[in-house]
């Protein structure tokens, strides 16, 4: 990149500064909320006048910590397994789709987009008549199964437009400049691939993590219910009582683990995408 | 010996083509199974786990059918549909979803190329930090965003009539506002969506382009229109049709915010209550359907009007 003037710098950095308030304002508004306490929630202030730990204290030893510990193994456990398996098997399908030429690679990809397209309202009565008749209803391996339907579209979407940009010919001229056809891959091919499936496990991750329909409908209790369905059925200490504190410090909670995921995965991307395919 | 010659020679001239012919096509048969090795089990995967429900959908939305009363299950053929499609609440559902799908989309995609472009430019200290806090909303459960407009705007919890000199203004008991609240978190949330993959088209534009056009005197302005947004053009295409599909399929905010009060209902919290809260089988696999044939028209468009189209990118790319 050339150099900038100053000028333009300035303006690059307003604009940083701008996206980091955009992110993070609503944010440090449900923290602000979970340290209220529970006269303060509704005093409509941004910040709590009289900090405490009351709300985190219910979720994690009071009376919501039923609920909310279990639904956090939950999320994790389904999460890391239907990503992993979407991205393995996507992987593999963008290869072929972007590099090799079979009868059908059309019907895969218009099948990848009407299952992105697909209403996850309609697969949820079906699935929760077959899941009880099989005995997969309220089981973790019954939430993985459907966030496939999920993740695997995008992934494969994302990874084969992401491979269709690889300079695949790199492959044949580092083989003719000497290398075995896994060096060539390994050292060529690897590194221009490696930022389009990092960025593609971040998507399905977070897809996965973010989902509330099946989570609401196919499970019932703490044996699978990830945290987005939990957070809609928390209750307040009383039947008068909103469960607003409750439910903002377990927002905090769960996303503790994702901005951690975003800073890890951030270095992958930004490697990644400076280092990518296209600066050669 | 001569005439042996001759016939082996000849032999060697008809057989070369053929055999050769032969090997062409071992080949791409070869190629061909290892496409379906590759592709072939996340081709099952989706099939089943999609294609299952929707046939059974499209079978219950022919019945007459509430879980409630199971023995009253009876064949009525398309008359839920003729039901539904008579009934104000789906005409007003499916505007409310229309409208959230354009303005949020329209919305993000600008914001969405800001965003790209300030990560792409950003060095130094900053980078890291912007790229972050990009993928905070981005990561965040849809839920949590939900509740956290939800209490901002709240009556009883938000500080924004405090901000806004609003007083006691209740933003949730108007369809209009209800809307704006939805859309804004829809908005915060999901424009990291787009402008991660619009980082991605933005890095694939090939940079001594750009230079080459500064050299000639294009503008910055001349430049983005010119060599950055047509070098993107699949990655904008992709983010484009992803978001405005899922943006067409709304649930959550809405369940959080207003579960479909003032007004507010979209096709999805409408199959939804249909569904699991009345537990009107029938209507809600019609309601579901309907929903489906809306979100194939998009695509149907998209790829026809806009030629989206990945699968032929190959030998052209």
């Amino acid at each position: 990149m050339g150099a900038m003037s100053t000028k333009e710098k300035t303006a690059w950095y307003v604009g940083a500064l701008l996206i980091v308030l955009y992110a993070v304002i609503p944010v440090a508004y449900i923290v602000s909320m979970s340290f209220k306490s529970e006269a303060a929630l509704s005093d409509k202030k941004f910040f709590p006048s009289d900090a405490t730990w009351a709300n985190y204290d219910e979720i994690f030893a009071g009376n919501g910590s039923d609920l909310f510990l279990p639904a956090l193994r939950n999320s994790i456990i389904t999460c890391l397994i239907a990503t992993l398996i979407a991205v393995v098997l996507a992987m593999f399908a963008a290869y072929a789709i972007a590099r090799l030429d079979f009868p059908g690679k059309r019907l895969v990809l218009t099948s990848a987009l009407a299952v992105a397209v697909f209403p996850v309202i309609t697969m949820v009565t079906p699935l929760f008549n077959l899941w009880r008749q099989v005995g997969l209803y309220d089981t973790i391996p019954g939430l993985i199964i459907p966030y496939l339907a999920l993740t695997l579209p995008i992934s494969i979407w994302t990874m084969s437009a992401f491979f269709r940009g690889i300079p695949w010919d790199m492959e044949q001229a580092a083989q003719v400049d000497g290398a075995t056809s896994w060096q060539a891959f390994r050292k060529v091919i690897v590194p221009l691939a490696a930022p389009g499936v990092f960025t593609t496990a971040i998507i399905a991750f977070f897809i996965a993590w973010n989902d509330f329909v099946f989570g609401l409908s196919l499970t019932s209790t703490s044996r699978a219910q990830p945290v987005p369905a939990a957070l809609s059925s928390f209750t307040g200490s009383s039947y008068f009582v909103q469960p607003t504190g409750a439910i903002s410090a377990a927002a905090v909670i769960v996303t503790i683990p994702v901005v951690a995921l975003a800073l890890i995965f951030q270095r992958r991307i930004v490697a990644g995408l400076t280092n990518g395919a296209v600066k050669g | 010996m001569s005439t042996m010659q001759t016939r082996t020679a000849g032999d060697v001239a008809v057989t070369s083509p053929a055999s050769k012919r032969a090997r062409k096509s071992d080949k791409s048969r070869a190629e061909a199974r290892l496409g379906w090795y590759l592709a072939g089990p996340a081709f099952v995967i989706l099939v089943a786990v999609t294609g299952y429900p929707i046939l059974q959908a499209l079978y219950e939305s022919l019945f007459s059918f509430r879980l409630t009363a199971p023995g009253d299950r009876e064949f009525v053929g398309l008359k839920n549909y003729g039901v539904i499609l008579t009934d104000s609440l789906w005409w007003r559902a499916l505007g409310n979803t229309a409208l959230i799908t354009v303005v949020t989309v329209a919305v993000e995609l600008v914001i969405g190329f800001a965003l790209a472009m300030v990560m792409h430019k950003v060095l130094g200290w900053l980078r890291p930090i912007v790229r972050t806090a990009i993928l905070v909303p981005y990561a965040i459960i849809t839920v949590v965003s939900a509740y956290a407009w939800q209490y901002a705007f709240g009556l009883t919890t938000g500080f924004m009539n405090t901000l806004l000199g609003l007083g006691d203004y209740d933003w949730f008991a108007n369809k209009w506002t209800a809307l704006a609240v939805i859309c804004l978190s829809e908005i915060w949330k999901t424009t990291p969506f787009i402008s991660l993959l619009l980082l991605a088209g933005l890095a694939q534009v090939p940079s001594d382009m750009t230079e080459a056009a500064k050299v000639d005197g294009a503008t910055a302005w001349e430049r983005l229109w010119r060599v950055t947004l047509p070098n993107m053009k699949a990655s904008i295409m992709v983010a484009l049709l992803f978001r405005a599909l899922d943006a067409f399929r709304i649930f959550d905010n809405v369940y959080i915010m207003t579960n479909g009060a003032a007004g507010t209902e979209t096709v999805s919290s409408v199959a939804y209550n249909q569904t699991i809260s009345r537990l009107e089988i029938g209507l809600g696999s019609a309601v579901s359907v309907l929903l489906f044939v809306c979100v194939l028209l998009i695509c149907f468009v998209a790829i026809k009007g806009f030629k989206v189209d990945l699968a032929r990118a190959r030998g052209e790319g």
